[in-house]
């Protein structure tokens, strides 16, 4: 019952996702479709979060490492190539890459989760600073200059293999959402393998994971590195969202938002975290443009709150509020049942008697 | 050999800033495992209580010495008593909820204060002149408070009853418990210290590195690193490991520039709990305070 | 093996046969898990090396002595709570197998010990005792030649107990055991030869009659009931 269940859901996200992918650039402004460009990038990065941390049980603090990674890898990739295919592709392997890195260090020195999300948040704040201080004309690779704290501008995406022919913003969001689309599914798809299996064993109890025979500290480092090239991904989509890309990828406040989009969307799924992050992207875009509520504020209750109150997050509590009210409906419809055939009984015995 | 005689200063004050950061940190983490992520947070309130009672006339050696800890503290056992308490043993919720909280605080203070810095205060001490080069003597004076920090940790640790009951409960809560030892009493005024260290370390730097709202993350980084290197052991922890970061992060510094000194820094934590995840004094040092 | 300066494993020299069903018993802190936990690679010797089979896995990761074919079941249950019965026993058989012959080794284990009822049933909501024959199920499903438990019984009721015990001696016919016990009739239940560990060291090995007899051991146990 429950595979069924599961299977209508996915079925029911791929027609939405289709839906919007082609109906958002008819009904909705060009401003709009830029903005929902930017939002679905975040949340890709979302899902990259929601995979290592909710499948992987890999707590992350640091995942706008690899978003920032990407995006400027891809920038830097674009300006040098002089068109936009090569450097997709150059990015997403120079931000796996760095999680793999990083990922061999942190899991086979075997750190635990708590000094695994401070390492990873401290390199996120470190590319914030060192990047920053790029400003010199000095500062390049290869013909790109890293531009400091003003960044780079990025070169629109092109047709592929042909530099000439840019995309229309409307364009850029048809990119962007089909690789939403196609990165939820490939999560979707690692998280039924064998091997996205085993990765949510381990989450559940690493040693007992060893003790069969699972090489702990490889998984580890396969879906952190598949995280890291999700959020890559996510990283160029905003690159190219926004035009350009600056060290504030990096800082300390988009750090806490992807967690606070897993925490709220809710950890254990996919398509929460994906909510998440398209909720509070409008949300506080909303409370940007008042001045009533302080952003960081607001975040940081919401944040408290969630973590004492409602630690599952949004999508798993109302999946568990649903079950439970259709047991009730179904109790309620067999207690019926049972009423009724009593009663038939009750019928039969009284006219033997 | 006056060029040498800086340098040295120089590395010297950058493992005396990494002490004065990390010491509160390390006492709250060596008590409860408990990495405050609001830790930034409480720097930069020590800093304003100390710019903003100075530009209201206190005198700064009472801003800094007392008023900082004290405000800093006290809003550490605020923070104890209604959100750390819940969530003893869930280390990974509490990561989240402190983190929570820094954001809760850097929105507060923009609300109260404005995003910008209104005035800054300079250093109290001048210029001082070693041969050719002069060096700050504010930071010679902070080398010394750092030295002395932790003089008066040890003190406290080693000769109080309060730090004899904290080593004990550090080392076995239950024990402690069953001893008659309210380990919640413990824990809350373990926090205040460590918070109101901290505060005294903010107030201590805001002449040097002026006051924004946002400023706590420019030192969590290095203090995070600096007590999960150094290990459970407070002092000895954050001794060696600020010694080792410090060297590093000053000559690295000095040879490329301060960007990279930092980097250097991140990268050799990285190595160091490659090569031993429980920290410095999981290996060594192994039951020092 | 020793930690700082306590030494819990004092010169232990232990060998076991192909095929042998062996019984370590001892008081508690006798050293019999720190000894476990130095056999399965959970813990490095300080001194001293662990040789399966003719290879010498001290130092070792646990996953490669557990690939080696070893089947190792903890003291306290290490399941996995928040999944069911099937999954917690397919991860253990998918870990050599094929994922087709996987779910074969599945449900035969599923249906040899009678975990049929809670087979989607999530392991944390569980009792007990039940949970260790799952965990027991985990040992099985990866088709291990060598068997190490850690109190296997502990916490199960009278039948569950008897259910293992047949289990186990079914498992010995083809896999060579160790297993670690406190409680006294499984072990007479099961046992062939058994090692007693005392103070971090061997104190006598010997079959069932012996052991019983021996009067070290019944000092070493006062405070047991007489029926040793």
């Amino acid at each position: 019952m429950n595979r069924s269940r599961e299977t209508k859901s996915l079925i029911s996200i791929g027609i939405i996702g289709l839906i919007i992918l082609f109906g958002a650039p008819h009904s909705l402004g060009l401003f709009s479709v830029i903005s929902l460009t930017t939002a679905v990038s975040l949340a890709i990065l979302a899902l990259s979060l929601g995979l290592i941390w909710g499948f992987g049980g890999i707590l992350c603090f640091g995942q706008t490492t690899f978003f920032g990674i990407g995006g400027y890898a891809y920038a830097i990739a674009a300006l040098n190539f002089g068109g936009s295919t090569g450097a997709i592709l150059a990015a997403l392997i120079v931000a796996a890459g760095s999680a793999a890195v990083l990922g061999y260090f942190m899991f086979y020195g075997r750190l635990s989760d708590v000094y695994l999300a401070v390492i990873t948040l401290t390199v996120t704040l470190i590319l914030y600073s060192v990047i920053r201080r790029t400003s010199g004309p000095e500062y390049k690779i290869g013909i790109a200059k890293l531009g400091g704290f003003n960044g780079i501008n990025v070169p629109p995406i092109n047709y592929p293999w042909d530099a000439t022919q840019f995309l229309y913003p409307e364009h850029v969001f048809y990119v962007a959402m089909v690789a939403l689309l196609l990165a939820y599914f490939l999560c979707v798809w690692v998280t039924k393998s064998h091997f996205g299996r085993v990765s949510v064993s381990i989450r559940e109890n690493e040693l007992r994971s060893e003790l069969l025979g699972y090489d702990v500290r490889l998984y580890k480092l396969c879906m952190f590195t598949i995280g890291g090239a999700i959020a890559g991904l996510a990283g160029i989509m905003f690159a190219n969202s926004i035009g350009r890309i600056t060290p504030d990828v990096f800082n300390l406040y988009n750090a806490a938002l992807a967690i606070i989009w897993v925490i709220i969307g809710g950890r254990g799924t996919l398509i929460g975290p994906v909510l998440g992050a398209l909720v509070l992207f409008y949300m506080t875009s909303f409370l940007g443009q008042q001045s009533v509520v302080n952003i960081n504020l607001f975040l940081g209750l919401v944040l408290i709150v969630f973590v004492l109150v409602v630690p599952k997050g949004i999508v798993p509590s109302l999946i568990q509020l649903w079950d439970r009210r259709r047991s009730r409906r179904m109790t309620a419809r067999s207690a019926k049942k049972m009423r009724r055939r009593g009663r038939s009984r009750a019928k039969e015995i009284s006219v033997e008697e | 050999m006056d060029l040498f005689a800086a340098l040295v200063l120089q590395i010297v004050y950058g493992i005396a800033n990494l002490v004065l950061i990390s010491i509160g940190l390390a006492v709250i983490f060596g008590m409860m495992r408990v990495i405050n992520l609001a830790h930034g947070e409480f720097l930069m309130l020590g800093g304003y209580s100390v710019i903003v009672a100075t530009n209201n006339g206190v005198n700064i050696w009472i801003a800094m010495f007392i008023l900082a800890p004290l405000i800093v503290g006290l809003i550490g056992l605020i923070v104890e008593w209604c959100l750390i308490r819940f969530l003893y043993g869930r280390m990974v919720d509490t990561l989240l909820a402190t983190w929570g909280l820094s954001l809760f605080f850097i929105g507060l203070i923009t609300t109260i204060f404005g995003a910008q810095t209104a005035t800054t205060i300079s250093p109290p001490f001048g210029a001082i002149t070693i041969g050719e080069y002069s060096s700050s003597g504010y930071e010679l004076f902070l080398i010394c408070i750092a030295v002395l920090m932790i003089i008066l940790v040890y003190l406290l640790l080693r000769y109080t009853k309060l730090g004899l009951v904290a080593r004990g409960t550090m080392q076995g809560a239950d024990m402690a418990a069953s001893l008659g030892v309210s380990t919640q009493r413990v824990y809350s005024t373990t926090f205040g210290i460590g918070a109101a260290l901290t505060g005294l370390a903010g107030g201590l730097l805001a002449p040097i590195t002026g006051i924004l709202p946002t400023i706590g993350a420019i030192y969590i980084g290095k203090a995070f690193i600096t007590v999960i290197s150094g290990g459970t052991a407070i002092l000895a922890g954050t001794a060696s490991a600020s010694v080792l970061l410090g060297a590093i992060n000053g000559i690295v510094a000095f040879v490329v520039g301060p960007t990279m000194g930092e980097v250097g820094l991140l990268l050799l934590a990285i190595v160091l709990l490659r090569l031993m995840p429980q920290g410095i004094t999981g290996r060594f040092f192994k039951r020092s305070l | 093996m020793h930690f700082g300066g306590v030494v819990a494993v004092d010169r232990v020299d232990f060998s076991l046969r192909e095929n042998e069903l062996r019984c370590l018993i001892g008081p508690n802190g006798a050293g019999k898990s720190t000894f476990f936990k130095c056999i399965t690679a959970q813990l490095r010797p300080t001194i001293g090396d662990v040789v399966i089979r003719d290879f010498n896995v001290t130092g070792s990761e646990s996953h490669q002595v557990a690939r080696m074919g070893v089947g190792i079941k903890t003291q306290v249950p290490n399941v996995f709570d928040g999944l069911d019965v099937e999954e917690n026993i397919w991860l253990s058989a998918s870990q050599s197998a094929s994922v087709k012959r996987a779910r074969v080794i599945t449900s035969e284990v599923v249906e040899r010990l009678e975990l049929g009822e809670v087979r989607k049933s999530q392991l944390g909501s569980l009792a007990h005792g039940q949970r260790q024959l799952v965990e027991l199920g985990m040992v099985l499903a990866g088709e291990p030649w060598l068997v190490i438990l850690d109190e296997p019984t502990a916490g199960m009721t009278q039948d569950e107990v008897v259910r293992t015990a047949d289990v186990i001696r079914e498992i010995n016919q083809s896999a060579t055991m160790i297993v670690v016990e406190h409680d006294m009739q499984f072990i007479r239940m099961i046992a062939q030869k058994v090692t007693v560990f005392h103070q971090g060291k061997i104190l006598v090995e010997g079959n069932m009659d012996e052991i019983s007899s021996d009067h070290r051991v019944r000092e070493v146990y006062l405070g047991h009931r007489k029926s040793l």
